[in-house]
């Protein structure tokens, strides 16, 4: 019997949940020298998806990069799920993607055809964004990785930046959430088949959808989430916007069976990690542990957290629901101050938003 | 009773693994201690713990050396009894998967529920079941278990003509089991040549875990 390869035996931490801890990043970033130009629309003290440079009053060009180790077993769905995460970055900016290129770890006694798998796989997504893909760079490694460098385009007063959220907005997610969870059930293999259908077409679609159906509305803040979870990403907004947000944890949407799987305990580290990082940020309230853990879950391909005001809340989430994204969108909680003097992220049972 | 687990050097979710596979063994009150060298793995082990209705302890030992100590009552005894699922082990299974202790842990069964197959001419349909099991061996992956019931049963006693690919398909570990109230029903159980006798509640557990299942 030919023994099959399963992807995921090689790494020891997949997709986004294989993100450096954010306590230790912003340590390390902090160090950094700072760079300055008049035409830097976003660079990266504010920890965005992507930088953004002014070239012209009418286009800024969006560069960014991602790239993880395996999350799933099956090279071809495995190229799509890191394509699909790497264009998020230029979509979560507002932009379109354009330029892709391919960035790959694979062993050298690996199977080449697998490397050939996990590539047709990113290829068919940048297709579907619509982008180009010319190439890219390969190294070997005994860990395979593979992502995409992308580079999009955006008009300079269009580009959505993960800070400015205002008091009253309503913080609309796009995706379920759950990734990270379901991942570990599935390597853990107690996912039901459902769940693993679900969280492998969750990682695959593209927010491409969502980024379209967001263009006619008034976006204040947005950013993908992903490795950091929703309270780690709703972390960052809230500091660099100096918000207070109150999230409603029975009104988010998550994915079939991540709730059961969080209370056995298949939970991967990057969630405790982030919930360290928002620690000081967070104000628990009487919500149960299980949602601490759901929202702190790192995200692989998550969706779009967008930051609207209240009176364009609804049409929004019909637009979303005309655009049929293929995923669950769901309100997750409101902006109650974007003047405080200590930001912070409240979870309740319930918020009364539209 | 006391189990030790040792997931010392076990990454995310394999600690959670063992030890759900640990409170499955219990079979009654008693106490399970899993040791572990990460803080992921106490917070996740305690969980699945809680999550049974044990009680859960830990305690740090050293460096990068952890305790979790499960206590596992009564009430919670009969919660994992109920919730048990048969702890078969296919074929071909990689140590982490054997570990997982999965509820989908039977790859392919095949259920043979008659000496005949199909509908029709009785005599057709003996010689069609026998080239069926023959057609088995043939196969390149083979079933975890074939289950022989009613006159299905009358494929596993002397005389049979499908005995040697059966013993073929068993020395190639297939398992193969035959229904014991069915042998008893005919008076064959005596002359059972092959495999070994099962019951009612065995082959709905076996069925009910199975990936797929074959009927002739």
């Amino acid at each position: 019997m030919q023994e099959k390869i399963r992807l995921t035996q090689f790494a020891r931490h997949g997709g986004c949940a294989a993100k450096i801890g954010p306590d230790t990043l912003s340590r390390v970033l902090g160090r950094l020298p700072k760079f300055s130009d008049p035409d830097l629309i976003v660079g990266f003290e504010t920890s965005d998806d992507a930088a953004v440079y002014k070239i012209t009053d009418d286009v800024a060009v969006i560069q960014t990069l991602d790239f993880f180790t395996p999350v799933v077993d099956d090279p071809y769905t495995f190229g799509q799920v890191a394509a699909t995460n790497a264009l998020s970055d230029v979509y979560a900016m507002g932009g379109e993607p354009k330029i892709a290129l391919n960035i790959v770890c694979f062993p050298g006694d690996l199977d080449p055809d697998i490397l050939g798998e996990i590539l047709r796989g990113g290829a068919d997504k940048v297709r579907e964004a619509g982008a180009v893909l010319v190439g890219g760079h390969s190294i070997q490694d005994d860990v395979p990785k593979y992502g995409l460098s992308v580079a999009g385009i955006v008009h300079p007063d269009r580009v959505y930046k993960n800070f400015g959220c205002k008091k009253g907005d309503v913080l609309i997610l796009t995706k379920q959430l759950g990734s990270g969870i379901v991942n570990t059930a599935v390597k853990a293999q107690m996912a039901s088949a459902e769940a693993e259908q679900e969280v492998i077409r969750v990682m695959t679609t593209l927010n491409r959808k969502a980024k379209e159906a967001a263009a006619d509305f008034t976006v204040h803040a947005c950013t993908d989430v992903t490795g950091f979870g929703l309270l780690g990403h709703c972390s960052e907004m809230a500091d660099a916007s100096r918000a207070v947000i109150e999230i409603g944890v029975e009104g988010i949407a998550f994915m079939h069976g991540a709730k059961e799987y969080a209370e056995m305990g298949l939970i991967p580290g990057g969630a405790y990690r982030n919930q360290e990082h928002v620690s000081g940020l967070l104000d628990a309230g009487e919500v149960g542990e299980v949602y601490v853990d759901l929202l702190s879950d790192p995200q692989t391909s998550g969706g779009l957290l967008f930051a609207v005001p209240e009176n364009e809340a609804a049409d929004m989430l019909r637009a979303f629901a005309r655009a049929d994204l293929g995923t669950e969108v769901s309100v997750v909680g409101r902006v109650l101050d974007d003047s405080a003097d200590r930001p912070c992220i409240r979870l309740r049972d319930k918020v009364e938003v539209i | 009773m006391m189990i030790t687990v040792n997931a010392m050097g076990d990454i995310c979710p394999i600690p959670v693994v063992k030890t759900k596979k640990a409170l499955g063994e219990l079979n009654g009150p008693g106490e399970i201690e899993v040791l572990v060298d990460n803080e992921t793995a106490v917070k996740n082990v305690t969980k699945m713990a809680r999550s049974s209705g044990a009680e859960a302890e830990s305690e740090q030992l050293g460096d990068k050396q952890y305790r979790v100590l499960i206590t596992v009552g009564e009430d919670a005894a009969e919660k994992l009894k109920s919730a048990k699922s048969p702890a078969v082990q296919p074929q071909g299974q990689t140590q982490q998967e054997a570990a997982a202790g999965c509820r989908t842990c039977v790859g392919t069964v095949v259920a043979v529920g008659s000496d005949r197959m199909g509908e029709g001419s009785e005599e057709l349909g003996h010689i069609l079941i026998k080239s069926f099991i023959f057609a088995l061996t043939q196969l390149d992956d083979l079933p975890d278990k074939i289950l022989f019931y009613n006159g299905g049963a009358k494929l596993t006693v002397e005389g049979s003509e499908s005995l040697e690919d059966l013993r073929t398909l068993e020395e190639q570990g297939v398992e193969i089991m035959t229904c014991g109230t069915c042998l008893d029903y005919y008076g064959i159980k005596d002359k059972l040549a092959i495999g070994g006798v099962t019951n009612m509640y065995s082959i709905v557990e076996t069925l009910q875990s199975a990936m797929s299942v074959i009927r002739p």
